[in-house]
């Protein structure tokens, strides 16, 4: 079994009420965003939540930890500005200021970008730690997008961080391969759940796991659910996450979610709704419906 | 015709089936991940079964296998001799806590005894598909 190091030098402080009162003597809370299972949406959720907890005031760095596979500079439509990625940094051919990319969009929401043309296994473990160590110091939120898998790139995705966000499609691949994550995070990193593309009018005809299939078996603290969104493509093929969109119902959720990482009160997450079609209506009343 | 439309609209609930999946396949993965455990519960079992019958502890073996809709655990222990309350046979257990140990007593079986009776638990169909537990994961 894979023993995963955490590097925990600086405590944690709980979740700080105000986030605008940036207290340098603070470390930030590094989070790293995974799931085992490739294409659940990683990437997206790191780039709707970082554009989210900014939105409130944080300040916050997104790490894409993807090495060989850069993604998360796509969907914040900065790659034509990225000019230093996470490598050169670490193997000091660019210092931090000069590699951090300032988003278009939202004010205090940074990204480190990946090293395309290298490889996962070219991180050196101590040295991601040492570099999410020194970017807690400088912002509230570290979010780190991790490599699918559970090999060396999820390992240094997860070397420096404190907290794991895990990601679910209601699918029975990706509920095994989050519950083997869990498994390898343990108690550490007390990972919270998103469940994310539950699609409601499938799971009311019982063609798809609902939230409380999902999480009855994962039985993970439930930090939200994002429904399958046609716009996130659109958001996608422009660069411009969702989450700047608060009056769309999943830039909405991704908001809510947000608050909870930062530790508000909001109403507990709830599966999306959609309403029954006519058709469906109908078919209810002929008991064909199974949950 | 109602028939008809309830086949038009209603669903076979095929999260239904994904559930039933997915709690068979973790609790399958989770013995994989554990399989310290597993020797834990061997030795138990063999301890328990030990206070009736003398049991050949080299050669057990203890597999998971799925069937249909259980995941069904299949142990075979041999069995040298059996205990006699009596004292006929040969009680080589009194000790009361279960300490789970290699006990070499055993392995000296007598010339007279019975040869080793195959015992199964739970087996259901002829056709077995073995699920070897790896020893590391």
């Amino acid at each position: 079994m894979h023993q995963i190091q955490a590097h925990d030098t600086v405590i944690v402080s709980p979740s700080t009420s105000s986030e605008q009162a940036a207290n340098a003597a603070k470390a930030g809370r590094a989070i790293v965003v995974t799931s085992g299972k490739g294409g659940v949406g990683k990437t997206t959720t790191t780039a709707n939540l970082g554009t989210a907890l900014a939105r409130r005031g944080a300040r916050v760095a997104l790490i894409d930890a993807d090495i060989g596979l850069r993604n998360l500079d796509i969907l914040l439509g900065l790659e034509s500005r990225v000019q230093h990625h996470l490598l050169d940094v670490l193997e000091e051919r660019a210092s931090l200021d000069d590699a951090l990319v300032a988003d278009k969009h939202t004010e205090g929401l940074f990204l480190l970008a990946a090293a395309q043309a290298r490889e996962k296994d070219d991180v050196e473990t101590a040295k991601m730690q040492a570099l999410v160590a020194s970017l807690r110091e400088r912002f509230d939120y570290v979010l780190i997008d991790s490599p699918a898998g559970i090999e060396l790139g999820f390992r240094n995705a997860v070397a420096g961080a404190t907290e794991a966000i895990v990601v679910c499609t209601p699918e029975v691949a990706a509920v095994r391969d989050v519950d083997r994550v869990v498994g390898l995070l343990g108690n550490r990193f007390r990972p919270q759940l998103i469940i994310n593309r539950l699609r409601p009018q499938l799971v009311r005809k019982g063609k798809m796991l609902s939230v409380d299939d999902v999480n009855g078996i994962l039985r993970l603290p439930l930090l939200g659910v994002i429904a399958d969104e046609p716009e996130i493509i659109v958001t996608t093929n422009r660069g411009e996450p969702l989450a700047l969109r608060a009056q769309n119902a999943t830039g909405a959720a991704y908001h809510a979610i947000a608050a909870r990482i930062a530790g508000e009160d909001v109403a507990p997450p709830v599966p999306p709704e959609s309403k029954a079609s006519i058709l469906e209506r109908i078919g209810s009343i002929f008991g064909g419906h199974r949950r | 015709m109602i028939e008809f439309l309830r086949r038009l609209f209603g669903q076979q609930g095929s999260s239904a089936t994904a559930k039933e999946r997915l709690r068979l396949v973790l609790m399958t993965d989770h013995l994989e991940l554990a399989p310290e455990m597993i020797e834990t519960m061997k030795r138990d079992l063999v301890e328990l079964i030990s206070r009736y019958v003398e049991v050949d502890r080299d050669r057990i073996e203890v597999n998971f296998e799925r069937q249909d809709r259980t995941l069904a655990m299949l142990a075979n222990i041999p069995i040298l001799s059996v205990n006699r309350p009596n004292g006929n046979g040969a009680v080589t257990h009194d000790e009361p806590t279960p300490q789970p140990e290699p006990a070499p007593a055993l392995s000296a079986v007598p010339s007279d005894s019975k040869p080793p009776v195959r015992k199964r638990k739970r087996r259901r169909k002829s056709q077995r598909a073995r699920t070897e537990l790896p020893s590391t994961a």
